[in-house]
């Protein structure tokens, strides 16, 4: 009967595979669960997710599989104020509808009725566009909870106590694409380590010994250098304008990767790349370094990450003394190209959410000039990034 | 044998139903969390309350899988045989045994703690992916296989520092201890201070709640922190008046330095306190 709880665990996106199902299974028999919801709920929990970012995935689908179940009543439970819901009703049931089930039936049915048009609703309206929540037309929204989530027009008895429990859904924030805190960053950075030996040789090579001996005849003592972290790694800022709604979330970025990477350099643009860049904002009039110079002091073994939201005029790339703040006798275009050809691996991360980048067309434009390397500004898109880089 | 919590630990529902889980099935059991919400306190609460052995292996960035099942000490080897050892010409006295081993001998079932394992190399889980399995490893010195003749409990630790490989994770139970609510973490106190004055409790509770809403801190004040600065305010006898006095002048609580572990915090405190009294003056 679970197989159904494991397919749409795999639909929504959690890696399950048949060996936890299998260990579900094993520990049913041995009756670990206890035939009680709440602790069957604990249980295939800690079966199923392995990371506390898929928690609150886990948590939904939960709920929606098993809606329904009669639960043991519980006098905590989670009412939803039948006010709420007759509003809702009104905004998404037109008066004629309503006076039709009212006449065929009674309360339940609308809320039936509500509910099946709102589960149709956020299909329909799928792609990005949270109708629900937004406006504050609905109290669901504003209460922090999802339609999907919500046991509309239930009575009283079915909110059980283990409703409450993966309802509330506690670990919200933790979703992947969500919270970025310097943490989470760092370990998404982290996987960017290249641990190669170099340097001078302080560690005994315990296995290049024993084999020198036994070659040689003698004892023929080898060393080697330590391992450590060879990655380097030059980062590319766009400050200014449009992107000061973003400074907190580079700010996080920048100081993770300070922490993470002993080989770090990092400049700052405006906009577009061209022939100069900076490295302190109060003096980048005076004090700017031409990129050039950049291109010729850090050898190509260098990674780059561009961060940037590449919301511009097309024309600031595509043409020489397109820049907004000064002429350029060269094009974005031709600098971004250049960087391209010396640094093969670079990556350009974006703050603007990935849904809107195809709206924008210096989004687009910048996103062939970096061979599509252009992710998001998000837990899940510096590590694609940091995959790309690594690779 | 079910595992509900000691003494001197508080244990949720969803914690106890995973480690009995682990128990019953003999799986490994993976626990991650805030540094400081007590995972390497419950493999000793496990053992204690199973009344087994604890076998604690801590793992160290050059921490290698196979130190883990044993390791063969040529060196020494090589030493003896120069200088004419008789122990030479037999392998086994080379042969050191890890914590694994240990764990896998052992008479009764024991509890084994793989501590902080995202601290090693990233092969590192995968290397142990079949010896925590199947519970059995190869001796290639002597030829031998090394059987666990009861299965341990094995509860590993990790900090998140590392993602660990997706095969290792599908072996595993799962469970993260999420911070403590208020109320859990009053019962927390109660079960390490049975004697606290409760209005301390209160107040300091408030405090440590406050600190850790203070957005911009490096390290968040955790349970083990609250515990210890619960500690030195009963060492120090402060009156509870201190802690309540809402003066602006005095916002920084006192014995911070048990709660805010870093100079930026602590910084940032002060100028949060210092803002505050200029607001009310």
């Amino acid at each position: 009967m679970f197989i159904n709880f494991f397919y749409e665990l795999k639909d929504g996106g959690l890696p399950v595979s048949i060996k936890e199902y299998m260990t579900l299974m094993e520990a049913m028999e041995a009756g670990c669960a206890n035939y009680s919801v709440d602790d069957f709920y604990f249980l295939s929990r800690s079966i199923f997710v392995k990371d506390e970012s898929k928690l609150d995935r886990f948590d939904r689908i939960f709920g929606k599989v098993f809606e329904g179940i009669e639960f043991i009543a519980d006098d905590e439970a989670h009412e939803i104020p039948k006010e709420w819901l007759e509003k809702l009703a009104e905004l998404y049931l037109s008066k004629e509808e309503m006076d039709e089930i009212k006449s065929l039936g009674d309360w339940d049915e609308i809320m039936e009725t509500l509910k099946k048009r709102l589960e149709e609703q956020e299909k329909r309206h799928q792609g990005g566009n949270k109708w629900i929540g937004t406006a504050g037309k609905s109290p669901f929204g504003a209460y922090g909870y999802n339609p999907e989530g919500v046991r509309i027009g239930q009575d009283k008895g079915r909110h059980g106590r283990a409703i409450k429990v993966w309802d509330k859904r506690e670990f919200k924030n933790l979703d992947d694409s969500i919270e970025l805190g310097t943490r989470n960053i760092k370990v998404a950075l982290r996987k960017l380590r290249q641990f190669a030996r170099e340097g001078e040789a302080t560690e005994l090579d315990l296995d290049g010994t024993i084999h020198s001996t036994a070659h040689n005849g003698f004892l023929d003592i080898k060393m080697v250098p330590e391992r450590h972290n060879a990655v380097k790694l030059l980062l590319f800022f766009d400050v200014g304008g449009s992107m000061d709604p973003h400074i907190k979330v580079c700010e996080e970025l920048f100081s993770a990767a300070r922490s993470e990477f002993k080989h770090l350099e990092f400049f700052y643009f405006h906009n577009c790349l061209y022939e100069r860049v900076w490295k302190d904002n109060s003096r980048r009039h005076n004090e700017t370094m031409s990129t050039m110079d950049v291109l010729h002091t850090y050898p190509h073994d260098y990674k780059v990450i561009f961060i940037g939201d590449a919301s511009m005029s097309p024309y600031e790339i595509t043409y020489p003394g397109g820049s907004v703040e000064h002429w350029n006798e060269e094009s974005g275009e031709v600098w971004m190209k250049r960087l391209g050809n010396i640094y093969q691996k670079s990556v350009w991360l974006n703050p603007i959410p990935e849904e809107h980048w195809r709206y924008s067309q210096s989004i687009q434009i910048m996103k062939t000039l970096m061979q599509d390397k252009m992710y998001s500004l998000s837990l899940s898109g510096i590590d694609s990034a940091m995959k790309e880089l690594r690779r | 044998m079910k595992f509900a919590g000691t003494d001197n630990y508080v244990a949720t529902d969803d914690l106890k139903v995973a480690v009995n889980a682990a128990a019953t099935l003999r799986r490994p059991l993976l626990i991650k969390g805030e540094p400081g919400t007590g995972k390497t306190v419950l493999a000793q609460e496990v053992a204690n309350s199973f009344g087994v052995e604890l076998i604690e292996w801590h793992i160290k960035s050059t921490t290698k899988a196979q130190q883990g099942l044993y390791e063969y000490d040529a060196v020494s080897r090589l030493r003896d045989s120069q200088l004419g050892d008789e122990k030479v010409k037999d392998i086994r006295n080379y042969i050191k045994r890890g914590k694994l081993w240990d764990a896998f001998t052992s008479d009764k079932t024991p509890v084994l703690l793989i501590d902080e394992i995202d601290k090693a190399d990233i092969e590192f889980p995968n290397d142990l992916l079949l010896e925590l399995d199947r519970m059995e490893f190869h001796v290639y010195e002597t030829g031998e296989t090394i059987k666990a003749v009861n299965r341990p409990i094995v509860i590993i630790t990790s900090n998140n520092e590392k993602e660990l490989p997706d095969a290792f994770l599908r072996r595993c139970f799962f469970h993260f201890i999420k911070f403590p609510e208020p109320e859990t973490m009053k019962h927390i106190i109660d079960v390490h201070f049975p004697d606290i004055d409760k209005n301390l409790v209160k107040e300091a509770l408030n405090i440590f709640f406050e600190i850790r809403e203070v957005p911009g801190l490096k390290k968040k004040p955790s349970t083990s922190e609250l515990l210890d600065w619960l500690k030195l305010l009963m060492a120090e006898e402060l009156p509870e008046e201190v802690l309540k006095s809402k003066d602006p002048s005095s916002l920084i609580p006192p014995l911070h330095g048990a709660l805010l572990k870093n100079e930026q915090d602590v910084h940032l405190f002060e100028r949060l306190a210092f803002m505050n009294r200029r607001k009310t003056t």
